[in-house]
C-alpha cells in the first residue's frame, strides 16, 4: 500500500464534491484525508485527496476521476516534487508548569505556534507534513491530547519540477 | 431570441436534436412539459409505469444509435426511473431522461413529490443537469444529448423544476459550446495498433473477443476484415453477441458462464487475444487469474478508464474501436498481410466446432429450449431485431438463436434487469418500424413489465413477445437445483396469469403453442399480425441452461448436458 496525493481541478459548480467522494464510495476506494478551495480564478476549485492503494488502484483511482465530466484537471502528485502541508489544531492538556514548558520547546521544533494558554491546557497550531504531525502528535500524548482538529492535505507541484 | 417559457424552450431544443417519440407518463411537476406536446410534433407514448418509459428509451436509443428520450414526473415517478437508468449505463446506452422537479423555492423542503434524484441518479448516469432558471434549459438539452450520445454512450438525467419550466426567459440556442472536462474521443494511437498486429501474426493461436463496443461503435465490417484477413476465430462476450455473424465460419459464438462450448474451449487454449471493447466482466471469462495466464492481451476500448480496470494488458489502444480497427485493416493492406486457411491452429478450432455442433446434449423433448429457438431463427427475417428479458431464456437464446445480421440482437447483460426486454422491444420498434421485433422472454421477466402491453396496443407498435414459460424463476431454480441440493425456494410462479388471456385482455393477440407444429403457425401468424402478439410456449420446468461454467472457476471447466 502506498500514499498518494492527488490534485483534482474542478468546475466550480454545487454538487461536485458530492460526485467526487461518491465515485471513491461506489469504486471502493478510500479517502485519507480531502481539503477543497476555490483556486485564483473563481470558475475552479482545487481539491487535494490523500489516499492509500496499491500501484493499480492508484492508477484506476486517476482515471476514473479523469473520466468525470466535472473535473478538468486530475494528477498524482511527486511528492518530492511537491510542497504539501496540513494545518492541525491540538489542544493539550498540562498537570504542570513544566509541561508548560516541555510543550512550548516542542511546538518551537516543529514550528507551530502556541495559543489559548490556560492553567491547564493550551492550544497548537502546526502547519506541517501529515508524517511531521504525526511524530509531534506522538510526542505530546503522554501530557493528553484533548482535542485535535487537522484540514487535510493541501498540495502544489513544485514549479521547474 | 425569442422568449418564451423553460418546458417551450425543452421541446424546440428536442426538436432541434432530431427528437420524433418520448416515452412517458405525466404528473404534476411535469405537466408544463406535457402541455406543450398539443402544441408541437413530437409523439407522446404513454406508458403504465416509468421503469417501462425508461427501458423503452433505452431499446430505441441501443438500435437507432441516438438517445432515446423518456419523460417522468417528479418524486416516485423519478424514482420509478432509476433502475432504467442503472441498465442503460451498466451496458453503455445512449438515453436522456427527462424529469419534473418540485419548484425551485421548494427543493429541500420535503415537498410533496419531492425527490433527490440528481443525488439518488448519480452513480448509475453518465451526467445529470438540474437548470435553476428557464434561459438554462436550452444549453442543457444540447449539452444532455451530446454527453449520451458521444464516447462510450450512456444515460443523461435532465431535472428540470416546474417553475423553470413555467417562467419564460429570452432562450438562445447555441449549435457551440464547450464542456472543458469532456474528452469523448481519442484518436487511436497508430503504432500500438502496429505492435498489436505483430503480436496477432507471430502468435499461434490468436483469438477475437468482441464485446458490446464493437456494436456500439457498428465497427462489423472492420472486425470481418481484420478476422478473415488474419484467419483468426472469433467469440464474442454475451453483449457482443451478434457483432459477428454467427453463421460464419470463423465464428465460435459467446464465452461466459453460459457460453457455447466451443467457444470457451477456444478461448481457453488461445495464447493471444484481441479484445475489442469489452471490460472483461466476471460473466465472460470467470476467474481472471485463468483467463490472462497464458494469454497474450490486447485491448482496444474507448474508455481509457476500462484499460486495466479488471484484466492486465499487454498492448492497450485507446479510441472508438472502429476506427483502431481501421488503423488495424489499413496496416493489414499496406504490408499485404494475409494468413492461410490451413494453420494447425484454425484446422483445431473447425473440428472443435464440428464436435460441439454434433455432440452437445440438448433436451430431448419436442419442446426443447434449443429446439424451440432454432425454430424462431428459422422463421425470422434476418434483419429482425430482437431483444431478451434475463434469465434461462436468455441464455437460451445466447446459445441456440443465432444472430445473421450484425447488430440485432439486445440485452440487458450488464445489470442484468429482468423485465428490461419487453419495454426495450417496444423502443426498439419505433426506431425500426420496418423489421419485425421480437422479444425472447421467460415468464418471470414478462410479468415485471407485461404492463407495456397497453403501450405496445394502444400505440399500433406491434412486436412480439416469445414466452418460454417454464412458469419458474427458471435460473434461479437450476441454481437451486445445482448449488442448493434442490432446495426449491421462491421459484414457482404456479401457472399464473394466463398469459394468452392477458394478452387478449389488453387487446393484444394471444398464442399457445404446445407442439413444433402450433409453434411454427404461431410464429407465422405474429409476423403477419397488426397488433402486438404473445407466444405462450410451455416448457419443462426441469431444463437446465447447459453447458455452465460455475461462479469463480475457469473457462475450461464447463458443466455439461450429461
Amino acid at each position: 500500500m502506498m500514499w498518494a496525493i492527488l490534485s483534482i481541478l474542478v468546475e466550480n459548480k454545487p454538487g461536485i464534491l458530492f460526485k467526487v467522494t461518491h465515485l471513491f464510495r461506489s469504486r471502493n476506494f478510500n479517502i485519507d484525508s480531502i481539503s477543497v478551495g476555490v483556486t485564483d480564478d473563481e470558475n475552479y476549485s482545487r481539491m487535494t485527496i490523500t489516499t492509500y492503494g496499491d500501484d493499480k488502484q492508484i492508477i484506476q483511482i486517476v482515471k476514473q476521476l479523469d473520466k468525470m465530466i466535472d473535473t478538468v484537471e486530475v494528477k498524482q502528485l511527486d511528492e518530492h516534487k511537491t510542497l504539501f502541508r496540513e494545518l492541525c489544531i491540538f489542544n493539550i492538556k498540562l498537570s504542570s508548569a513544566s509541561d508548560s514548558m516541555e510543550v512550548n520547546k516542542l511546538v518551537n521544533a516543529y514550528g507551530g505556534k502556541v495559543h489559548d494558554v490556560k492553567k491547564d491546557s493550551l492550544m497548537v497550531e502546526l502547519t506541517a507534513t501529515p508524517a511531521q504531525i504525526k511524530a509531534f502528535e506522538e510526542l505530546v500524548k503522554p501530557f493528553g491530547i484533548i482535542d485535535v482538529a487537522r484540514t487535510g492535505v493541501a498540495a502544489l507541484q513544485r514549479s521547474g519540477a | 431570441m425569442e422568449t418564451m417559457t423553460g418546458a417551450k424552450a425543452l421541446m424546440t431544443a428536442m426538436e432541434k436534436e432530431g427528437v420524433k417519440e418520448v416515452f412517458g407518463l405525466p404528473g404534476g411537476a411535469n405537466l408544463p412539459m406535457y402541455d406543450e406536446f398539443a402544441r408541437c410534433d413530437i409523439r407522446h407514448i404513454l406508458v403504465r409505469h416509468e421503469q417501462s418509459a425508461a427501458h423503452m428509451a433505452d431499446g430505441f436509443g441501443r438500435v437507432s444509435r441516438k438517445p432515446g428520450v423518456c419523460f417522468a414526473t417528479s418524486g416516485p415517478g423519478a424514482t420509478n426511473i432509476l433502475t432504467g437508468l442503472a441498465t442503460a449505463q451498466a451496458d453503455s446506452a445512449p438515453m436522456v431522461a427527462v424529469t419534473g422537479q418540485v419548484p425551485v423555492a421548494m427543493i429541500g423542503k420535503d415537498a410533496f413529490q419531492e425527490s433527490d434524484i440528481i443525488g439518488m441518479a448519480n452513480p448509475v448516469v453518465k451526467y445529470s443537469f438540474q437548470p435553476r432558471l428557464p434561459g438554462e434549459v436550452p444549453e442543457s438539452v444540447r449539452k444532455g444529448f451530446y454527453i449520451a450520445e458521444t464516447g462510450r454512450p450512456g444515460p443523461v438525467l435532465l431535472d428540470i423544476p416546474k417553475d423553470v419550466q413555467q417562467n419564460e426567459a429570452p432562450m438562445d440556442f447555441p449549435d457551440e459550446f464547450t464542456i472543458q472536462g469532456y474528452h469523448p474521443w481519442n484518436d487511436p494511437d497508430v503504432a500500438s495498433v502496429q505492435k498489436a498486429v505483430d503480436m496477432l501474426v507471430n502468435s499461434e493461436r490468436p483469438i477475437i473477443l468482441a464485446g458490446g463496443g464493437t456494436i456500439i461503435s457498428s465497427a462489423f465490417a472492420e472486425l470481418q476484415s481484420v478476422a478473415e484477413t488474419l484467419m483468426i476465430p472469433v467469440v464474442t462476450t454475451f453483449k457482443g453477441k451478434g457483432a459477428f455473424p454467427e453463421n460464419h465460419p470463423l465464428s465460435l459464438g459467446p464465452i461466459g458462464m453460459h457460453g457455447h462450448a466451443e467457444a470457451n474451449k477456444m478461448m481457453a487454449e488461445a495464447d493471444c487475444v484481441l479484445a475489442i471493447g469489452t471490460r472483461f466482466s466476471d460473466r465472460s471469462v470467470g476467474t481472471f487469474e485463468a483467463f490472462e495466464k497464458r494469454l497474450k492481451i490486447i485491448h482496444m476500448d474507448v474508455d481509457p478508464a476500462e484499460i486495466g480496470k479488471n484484466q492486465t494488458t499487454n498492448i492497450s489502444v485507446v479510441g472508438d474501436v472502429r476506427a483502431s480497427l481501421r488503423i488495424m485493416v489499413k496496416l493489414l493492406l499496406q504490408k499485404s498481410l494475409k494468413k492461410s486457411e490451413d494453420s494447425v491452429w484454425i484446422k483445431h478450432v473447425r473440428e472443435t466446432k464440428e464436435y460441439w455442433k454434433e455432440n452437445l446434449k440438448i433436451h430431448p423433448g419436442e419442446m426443447g429450449a434449443a429446439k424451440i429457438l432454432r425454430k424462431l431463427r428459422e422463421l425470422l427475417p434476418k434483419e429482425s431485431v430482437v431483444t431478451t428479458e434475463v434469465g434461462q431464456h436468455q441464455m437460451w437464446a445466447s446459445l441456440f438463436y443465432d444472430v445473421i445480421q450484425p447488430g440485432t440482437f439486445f440485452s440487458s447483460t450488464g445489470l442484468g434487469t429482468m423485465g428490461w426486454g419487453f419495454p426495450a422491444s417496444i423502443g426498439a420498434k419505433v426506431a425500426r418500424p420496418d423489421v419485425p421485433v421480437v422479444d425472447i422472454a421467460g415468464d418471470g421477466s414478462f410479468s415485471m413489465t407485461e404492463n407495456s402491453l397497453a403501450t405496445a396496443v394502444l400505440e399500433d407498435i406491434p412486436v412480439i413477445v416469445f414466452v418460454l414459460n417454464n412458469s419458474t424463476l427458471g435460473m434461479v431454480a437450476q441454481w437451486q437445483r445445482t448449488f442448493y441440493d434442490r432446495r426449491m425456494v421462491g421459484v414457482d410462479q404456479g401457472g399464473c396469469p394466463d398469459y394468452v388471456k392477458l394478452a387478449e385482455s389488453y387487446g393484444a393477440q394471444g398464442i399457445r403453442a404446445q407442439s413444433m407444429d402450433e409453434l411454427d403457425k404461431a410464429i407465422k401468424s405474429a409476423l403477419s399480425s397488426d397488433v402486438a402478439t404473445v407466444i405462450d410456449i410451455p416448457i419443462d420446468p426441469e431444463e437446465d441452461v447447459l453447458p455452465f461454467v460455475a461462479p469463480g472457476t475457469s473457462l475450461s471447466d464447463m458443466i455439461l448436458p450429461s
